[in-house]
């Protein structure tokens, strides 16, 4: 508490002078660390300076291709993974411990990189000449990187709030940037309205933890020391639900999904892609950091209530799925009760469950922005492709484009040897060993349920005659790099996935 | 520890029957005259045109957004120079980052065209050099 005062005027200055002068050797050593606290923030820092880049040469002539805006944001993408790497193992908290940039955060930080990469290469050409923002989409999805990484790697709930807004203010603007078109924008305003209201509740439940514990930070809120008492574990508990459900809606689980259909239909295809997997992940790593801040009873009464929620959303998600003409829809029911997956992992609470909920969340990047992908890949001037009956017929017109479409599906399904079948293995087996046999048993009827709507698409596209809609014509290659790489990521870890667990697991032992 | 929120509720009882005992007390000692002039809207003395109750000009909208990049600039810049000596040069040079940050802000909104009251249908140019 005392600390956090001292920050507050430190950073207002509103004692003025007097206060510096008394406290100059506090705010020298302060300034001494400053370079150290810089370099646990320089990933955060290399996506900021790429994204303004972005904007400024947007900003310095129309004519400054695409290339060149590209090329940056890979640039401060991969300058983002050289920080990120620079700093594995270090295990640096920075100010004040505001921040820390342990493994946990720093593997986080690998997914929504790559998610960011992928879906930026996706949008190069998005539906031809229409789509004009290509320098702003680049800097906005940038900065909702940040957001990201900042929640992963929070250490004071604030600092998560402040992540949360990042990625969320950015993601509202996403999803309206297509100016002209109104679905766009409809699915800007109820994701606007929507969430705004869940970040309401994450800030009461905040206030609610904040009053449980007499603390915000997450490495302290239980300590001696701190206002915490037991007979505050209600409203601890209390409080940690509405920060479940502020993050819930991030993740799009079973009460809290409402605007992601909508939100995935409206939105541009790079745009859903990189909101369905950058968001959902971004949400789970805060609610596990959450999570690993509380005691052992507030945390096996979340438990209790995920195990609820897991059943719901999986079943709501698949049931909801079939339903679906559309296939983007699809995918956003689809992503539903993929939330619902990894909630099984939350559940189990031990090493494999939650290092596999990180595995899942890699390989449903991949998966996910593929299958997003080849509707982007499809869409032309026009119109975005995205009816079941567009796809008729693509296995001959287009075969490479609906094998990579079936292979998503295929992982997406949970089918060897993609990584969505190990990702589910893992997650399954490690609820088996917490004793979740039900839990389990219904989550594998989930995924055959699933098989139907996922497998739906593959025999549109091949085994469905077309009926004569006109392809648009090929994209640049940079979009097929993307697809090609989600493919190569998709098989990757389907194929060697032993290393990564291995990873993984390592760095959740630390965590947990 | 619930007991300190104790203060908060007396608080929220006492804000509630404060408000509502005024407004109970003057609603019962006042008297009633309303004339067209008495209930039309003040404004400034001038005429009232119109209704109140109109859609507003999109662009008001965007003026507000510009007038934050400075109220949000001025508000850090206050305590910062309120402080600058005893925090030297790196918060010098910290400062001179966050405005170039906010200047670019402004750099975009000028070059796609929106100080313009009138802003052009289309901007065609969509930058600084030809």
């Amino acid at each position: 508490m005392n600390r956090i005062s001292d920050r507050y005027w430190q950073i207002t200055g509103c004692r003025s002078s007097e206060y510096f002068t008394k406290n100059q050797a506090y705010s020298m050593n302060q300034a001494g660390n400053i370079g150290a606290d810089l370099f646990v923030i320089s990933p955060e820092i290399a996506l900021a300076s790429a994204g303004f880049v972005a904007v400024i040469l947007g900003l310095l002539s129309s004519r400054v291709s695409r290339h060149v805006v590209l090329a940056v944001a890979l640039a401060g993408l991969a300058s983002c993974l050289m920080f990120a790497w620079q700093l594995w193992d270090s295990n640096t908290a920075a100010f004040g411990s505001m921040i820390k940039s342990d493994n946990f955060a720093l593997a986080f930080l690998v997914i929504f990189v790559v998610g960011a990469a992928l879906s930026i290469m996706l949008a190069f050409n998005h539906r031809e000449e229409s789509y004009l923002l290509y320098p702003e989409f680049v800097a906005i999805a940038l900065f909702a990187t940040i957001g990201m990484i900042l929640m992963a790697a929070s250490s004071n709930l604030l600092v998560l709030f402040l992540g949360l807004e990042t990625l969320s203010i950015s993601l509202y603007v996403l999803a309206g940037i297509n100016r002209t078109d109104e679905h766009s924008l409809e699915s800007a305003f109820k994701y606007f309205l929507l969430g705004a209201f869940a970040s309401a509740f994450l800030l009461y439940g905040i206030a609610l933890i904040f009053g449980a514990t007499g603390s915000l930070d997450l490495g302290a809120l239980l300590k001696s020391g701190t206002g915490f008492r037991t007979e505050n574990a209600p409203l601890l508990f209390i409080g940690s639900l509405l920060v479940v459900v502020g993050l819930g809606f991030k993740v799009a689980m079973f009460p809290f999904h409402m605007w992601a259909p909508d939100v995935y239909q409206g939105a541009p295809a790079p745009i859903a892609a990189f909101m369905s997997t950058g968001s959902k992940a971004a949400g789970f790593a805060a609610m596990l950091r959450v999570m690993f801040a509380l005691t052992d009873a507030a945390t096996s009464q979340l438990l209790q209530v995920f195990w609820v929620l897991a059943v719901l959303t999986m079943f709501f998600g698949n049931i909801t799925a079939i339903a679906q003409k559309n296939v983007k829809r699809m995918l956003a029911y689809s992503s539903i009760a993929h939330a619902g997956y990894i909630l099984v992992g939350i559940v189990a609470w031990n090493q494999v469950g939650l290092s596999s909920v990180l595995f899942y969340l890699l390989s449903y990047t991949f998966m996910n922005i593929g299958a997003f992908g080849i509707i982007a890949y499809l869409g032309s001037k026009d119109k975005e492709f995205c009816d079941f009956s567009d796809f008729k017929g693509l296995g001959h017109e287009r075969p490479w484009l609906a094998i990579a479409m079936a292979l998503f599906m295929f992982s997406l399904a949970g089918l060897p040897p993609t990584s969505g079948f190990l990702g589910k293995f893992y997650l399954f087996s490690a609820a088996v060993k917490a004793g979740h046999i039900p839990l389990v048993i219904i989550g594998v009827i989930n995924s055959m349920i699933s098989l139907y709507y996922y497998l739906g698409v593959v025999v549109v596209m091949f085994m469905k005659e077309s009926d004569g809609t006109s392809r648009p014509k090929l994209k640049a290659p940079v979009v097929a790099v993307s697809l090609a790489a989600a493919a190569i990521g998709v098989l990757g870890i389907g194929f060697f996935p032993s290393r990564l667990m291995a990873t993984l697991e390592t760095l959740i032992s630390h965590v947990l | 520890m619930l007991y300190n929120f104790a203060t908060i509720l007396v608080f929220l009882v006492f804000g509630c029957l404060f408000v509502g005992v005024n407004l109970l007390l003057s609603r019962l000692l006042q008297t009633r005259n309303p004339f067209p002039m008495k209930v039309s809207t003040y404004e400034c003395g001038e005429l009232p045109e119109g209704d109140s109750w109109i859609q507003f000009n999109i662009r008001f909208y965007v003026i507000a957004l510009i007038f934050l990049i400075f109220e949000v600039e001025i508000v850090f810049l206050f305590p910062w120079a309120v402080v600058f000596k005893h925090l030297g040069t790196f918060a010098f040079v910290e400062m001179m980052i966050f405005i170039a940050i906010l200047l670019v802000g402004l750099a975009y909104v000028w070059v796609k065209g929106d100080l313009e009251w009138d802003k052009p249908k289309q901007v065609p140019a969509q930058g600084l050099l030809p």
